[in-house]
């Protein structure tokens, strides 16, 4: 039946309503009190409602005398951002590459669903015990010093296999690499195969046409798996200290610590200068995409 | 002298069992306008692929001038594709797109911006030159791939269904530009078809395909007035098939006759529809002695002795305008 001009027809946005409306209610409305709560003075047991700006200059205390040395806080948060980048630019490389293979080596749109799913396996069980299955491969007795040793290639077990930085960037790469996968591959399957040609009959390298057709209309794709695993990378503390062994601080940590002394305005601050060095990182690796484009 | 002769030998394009073309050869002068005409899987495109370089010949060998150019890479053949739909690369503005292969031969940014910029004044889209495809009609994205095509100075220019995305009415006027601009070039197009009215419109050799063959080539008017076999008179249209004694012949729409039936006519038919065209009347006929049969009179002719639906009419032709067909296909 065609609809009469009669008919009533509910406007379109009310569909984006519910969603907007828990957004609104679960994360702005909170985010805006965290922000508030963070310029709050507090006491060893309550909270003050009275503008100050303590938390930000206790968090930060004593690092401006003790420059060039670095204090604990900006130690923390360095190591924090030197995690991202690691585990962004790897998951980067290793996501693009599975990406590409998906999306232009697999031809049927069926194994390519496959293929996707099966990189989700890893989901089906939770995040923990997805770590500690790292401990039993590579622990002091695990299975690759077992390995190695037996095969006569070292004399003793290597000590950073875990809880160390290695052990963590593996993690952080396991769990987190298909964060990347399914948003490039998403944007790949977009591409005109024939583009691909038209690059290769304009005399385009594989490296050419890679550099210059696949990633830039890829980049949808990059930019959403990297605000992915960059924000849960910068808010982590679970993965660092369980494949850290509770050796390696970060910046999540921090705020859990304070939390649990029930020091909400200085978790407050820490949240929001996390929040703080998240944004800028995510803007600096969207111009970094766009670079290419000057060149 | 830039332009050079290409030649196909015994080329052949096989996928697993099938054979898409079978041992073609060929033979384009430099500066002609060349179409390939079939219907949808008839080998066309596969041919003007290999041609390309966009696809491995199975066997035999395509040279261009002096050059075996069977195994080189597109880029180094000397020709350059115009694809079907176009393929501008949707993040470049136009001048990009045409400055494109410029970029990867690592020609300095100002020098192939200008050179990309002479190209699309010749086809008159200087001024959009910062837009992006997605910002221009089919017709302005076709005018920018031709751009981007001849911007490597090819000695052929191979167009894939060139006109297939455009709308009747822009179709007739681009393919006017075509030629216009192939005419100013000098250089060899090889256009793929499935449009008859096209490849008589811009060829000056018209080669037909059918099954993996070339059934006929030649000019327009040599395939439209000798079709070598049925197939081609059905394909081009504007011919009736008829068998007699001796085979199969073809007779022009327009050169068949028609008189109101007496007794004793050797062929007779009966009207099943009259169209009016404009400058002819269009008659369907039912007849025992062809599968279809159409007749184009002049507006005049049809009202000097007009006929309705039903009539019973006497068909007939001039012995001189029978032309013989080649065995059937």
């Amino acid at each position: 039946m065609p609809a009469t001009k009669t008919a009533y027809a509910p406007p379109a946005w009310l569909q984006a309503l519910p969603f907007a409306g828990v957004f609104a209610l679960f994360f702005v409305i909170p985010l805006l009190f965290v922000v508030m709560v963070s310029f709050w003075d507090y006491n060893d047991y309550s909270i003050i409602p009275s503008f100050t700006t303590r938390s930000y200059v206790e968090t930060f205390e004593g690092c401006y005398d003790q420059l060039p040395e670095l204090c604990t806080i900006l130690k923390t948060y360095l190591s924090t951002v030197k995690f991202c980048l690691i585990v962004w630019a790897i998951t980067l490389v290793i996501g693009f590459t599975i990406a590409y293979f998906l999306a232009f080596h697999v031809q049927s749109v069926t194994m390519q669903m496959t293929l996707a799913l099966i990189c989700t396996i890893p989901f089906w069980t939770s995040n923990v015990i997805r770590m500690i299955s790292w401990v039993p491969l590579l622990g002091r007795n695990g299975l690759v010093n077992s390995a190695l040793m037996k095969a006569g290639l070292i004399n003793q077990p290597i000590e950073w296999l875990l809880f160390s930085q290695f052990s963590v960037v593996l993690a952080f790469v396991h769990l987190f690499t298909f964060f990347m996968v399914i948003p490039i591959f998403n944007s790949m399957a977009r591409i005109d195969k024939r583009l691909l040609e038209a690059a290769y009959d304009a005399g385009a390298s594989g490296w050419q046409t890679l550099w210059n057709v696949v990633i830039p209309l890829a980049k949808p794709g990059i930019v959403i798996g990297s605000i992915f695993v960059v924000t849960i990378v910068m808010g982590d503390f679970i993965t660092v200290g369980v494949m850290g062994g509770q050796q390696i601080a970060s910046a999540g940590k921090i705020i859990e610590t304070r939390l649990n002394a029930l020091q909400f305005p200085p978790a407050a601050a820490n949240a929001v200068i996390l929040l703080a060095i998240t944004l800028l990182i995510i803007t600096a690796l969207n111009r970094f995409v766009d670079i290419r484009k000057e060149l | 002298m830039r332009g050079s002769d290409l030649e196909l030998v015994q080329v052949t394009k096989r996928y697993g069992a099938t054979v898409a073309v079978d041992a073609i050869n060929l033979r384009v002068k430099a500066g002609t306008y060349c179409c390939l005409l079939g219907p949808s899987g008839c080998g066309k495109s596969s041919t003007l692929r290999m041609i390309a370089g966009h696809e491995a010949v199975s066997e035999g060998d395509i040279i261009l001038g002096p050059t075996n150019v069977t195994d080189l890479p597109p880029a180094r053949r000397g020709t350059a594709m115009m694809f079907q739909s176009y393929a501008l690369f949707p993040h470049l503005s136009c001048v990009d797109n045409v400055a494109f292969s410029l970029k990867m031969r690592g020609v300095a940014k100002a020098e192939r911006r200008a050179e990309a910029m002479r190209l699309l004044e010749l086809v008159a889209m200087e001024r959009y030159a910062e837009r992006l495809p997605a910002q221009l009609s089919g017709g302005q994205q076709q005018r920018v791939a031709l751009a981007r095509a001849l911007i490597t100075k090819p000695q052929i220019l191979l167009l894939d269904e060139p006109l297939s995305a455009l709308d009747p009415f822009l179709r007739i006027k681009m393919r006017a530009e075509l030629k216009k601009l192939q005419k100013e070039l000098g250089i060899t197009f090889i256009h793929v078809t499935h449009g008859e009215d096209e490849a008589m419109a811009l060829a000056d050799l018209m080669v037909v395909m059918n099954q993996g063959l070339i059934e006929q080539a030649g000019t327009p008017r040599a395939v439209f007035n000798a079709p070598a076999t049925a197939f081609i008179a059905r394909f081009i249209g504007g011919h009736n098939i008829v068998s007699d004694a001796a085979g199969a012949i073809a007779v022009r729409t327009d050169k068949l006759r028609l008189t109101k039936a007496v007794n004793g006519a050797a062929r007779t038919a009966v009207v099943s529809d009259v169209e009016y065209q404009g400058s002819y009347v269009q008659i369907g006929l039912a007849a025992d002695f062809a599968t279809e049969l159409t007749a184009n009179l002049s507006e005049a002719a049809f009202d000097a002795e007009p006929f309705n639906p039903g009539d019973t009419v006497a068909v007939s032709w001039r012995e001189a305008d029978i032309h013989r067909l080649g065995a059937a296909t």
